[in-house]
């Protein structure tokens, strides 16, 4: 459903994506992993047009995603994405920031979303939190609260950009259990992530992106446990033995 | 002091209507302000170049003309090309002209304030401009402009006596007027400052508990 067709992307002079090519099948879990200033998140964030990119074609459902048409909502609407900051709106609280795109974008009955949304909050593990706002929550509560504002636009696919990453070690757990469980009931995900055993147990497939291109890639237990390049070798030793 | 006070008895009832004209001054060119500065300012974070050029032309360019001027160019100049304004149009329309690029300026830095991140989740979710900025950037810089305001709202208050140079017959000039006929310097300017002060004491104090509002986010 997701289509990444020679992807480039340059920012200056320096060229942060130099011809990706992949797909992303519906109900697939695609863990894109690599050395920080390798392009993840640029390329996570040229899938809904939060970037722009110079030449290739990234389409969606086959249409081409283009950050200046106007056809690029429809496809955010279909293609949520996750933040690592959260980027939750403070002045509203849980409920309201995952109602927010309901009823103002989309246009649903207040009553509904408002109902769908205490729905979506206590399968994050919230129930209880709805009338709290953003800076009551803790990192890993604030982040469940964006998977549940992601979940309430019902995308065909969300995109992860180091969703834990901005977390203490002891609230990673909470996100990635629900992440899981998104995973598990056939949610089509792109995550960039550093966090190597969530990738060998929940992706089908994990990308190793390094200097802009896709250095190798594969099933997620081949890739991690016997990775064949070795620029791969090395990432992932220095990642799971970093001392 | 009882000189003093049959003096004030006297002259109260005339600074009084000046301080009614100071008064619709200050009023009409602060709303007239707020809406063109709120026009240069979203001009400005429009975010397409011709826009915010366009906006930063007309902001330096009133910026850089002091409110005199404007106010002289607006009620002596304009009437030669046939646009004849009273004395109060043109001291409210000046004086809100010539502050516009201040609430202009003070609008940007409190929508510019808002964190990107923010915006881009907003975008995430497929918010337009027009809903980004009503739903998410507008209701927190309201709260970052606030005080801001409340000191452009003192200024005014103050630099509405500038229509006096047009002859807007405000408090400032009506003192003057009473002064120069009665040479009751000291009573009539003292009268003139202590009503200036009723007013302006009120705003200051709002401004305060703006701030510490503010301060406590």
């Amino acid at each position: 459903m997701i289509e990444l067709d020679n992807v480039h992307k340059s920012f200056g002079d320096h060229e942060v994506i130099r011809g990706v090519s992949a797909t992303v099948a519906r109900g697939e879990v695609v863990c894109v992993i690599g050395p920080s200033g390798s392009g993840k998140s640029t390329l996570l964030r040229c899938i809904n047009g939060l970037e722009r990119y110079d030449a290739g074609a990234i389409r969606v459902e086959g249409i081409t995603v283009d950050a200046a048409a106007p056809s690029i909502r429809a496809i955010r609407t279909q293609v949520s994405m996750v933040f690592q900051r959260f980027n939750l709106f403070p002045h509203r609280s849980a409920l309201e920031n995952v109602v927010e795109g309901p009823i103002f974008v989309k246009g649903e009955p207040r009553a509904e979303a408002l109902e769908r949304g205490r729905a979506l909050l206590a399968q994050v593990g919230l129930a209880g939190r709805e009338d709290a706002k953003p800076g009551k929550l803790s990192g890993g509560q604030q982040q469940r609260v964006a998977i549940a504002r992601a979940l309430a636009m019902r995308p065909k696919a969300i995109l992860f950009d180091e969703p834990t990453s901005a977390l203490d070690p002891e609230l990673v757990g909470e996100v990635l259990g629900v992440m899981r469980a998104l995973a598990e009931q056939g949610m089509t995900m792109v995550v960039v992530t550093h966090e190597m055993g969530f990738a060998r147990e929940v992706a089908d497939r994990v990308l190793f992106l390094d200097g802009g291109v896709i250095v190798e890639q594969g099933p997620a237990r081949d890739l991690l446990g016997d990775p064949q390049h070795p620029r791969t070798q090395d990432f992932l030793r220095r990642v799971l033995n970093p001392i | 002091m009882e000189r003093f006070l049959a003096d004030s008895a006297e002259f109260l009832p005339i600074l009084l209507k000046g301080v009614w004209l100071t008064i619709l001054v200050s009023l009409g060119s602060l709303v007239l302000s707020t809406l063109l500065g709120l026009i240069w300012a979203f001009l400005r974070v429009s975010g397409l170049w011709p826009l915010a050029l366009a906006s930063r032309l007309v902001v330096n360019l009133i910026r850089g003309i002091p409110i005199i001027v404007q106010l002289f160019y607006i009620y002596f100049v304009l009437p030669e090309l046939g646009i004849a304004l009273t004395a109060l149009q043109a001291g409210i329309i000046g004086l809100g002209i010539a502050y516009s690029a201040y609430q202009a300026e003070n609008f940007r830095a409190g929508i510019e304030a808002v964190d990107p991140g923010q915006i881009e989740a907003a975008h995430a979710i497929g918010m337009g401009w027009w809903l980004v900025m009503r739903r998410v950037v507008l209701p927190q810089a309201v709260k970052i402009v606030l005080p801001s305001y409340g000191n452009i709202m003192i200024m005014m208050l103050k630099d509405s006596s500038q229509a006096s140079t047009i002859t807007v017959a405000e408090l400032a000039l009506e003192g003057k007027l009473i002064a120069s006929s009665t040479f009751r310097n000291t009573t009539v300017f003292t009268l003139v400052a202590l009503l200036y002060l009723c007013m302006s004491v009120p705003l200051i104090m709002l401004v305060g508990h703006l701030e510490r509002r503010a301060g406590r986010r």
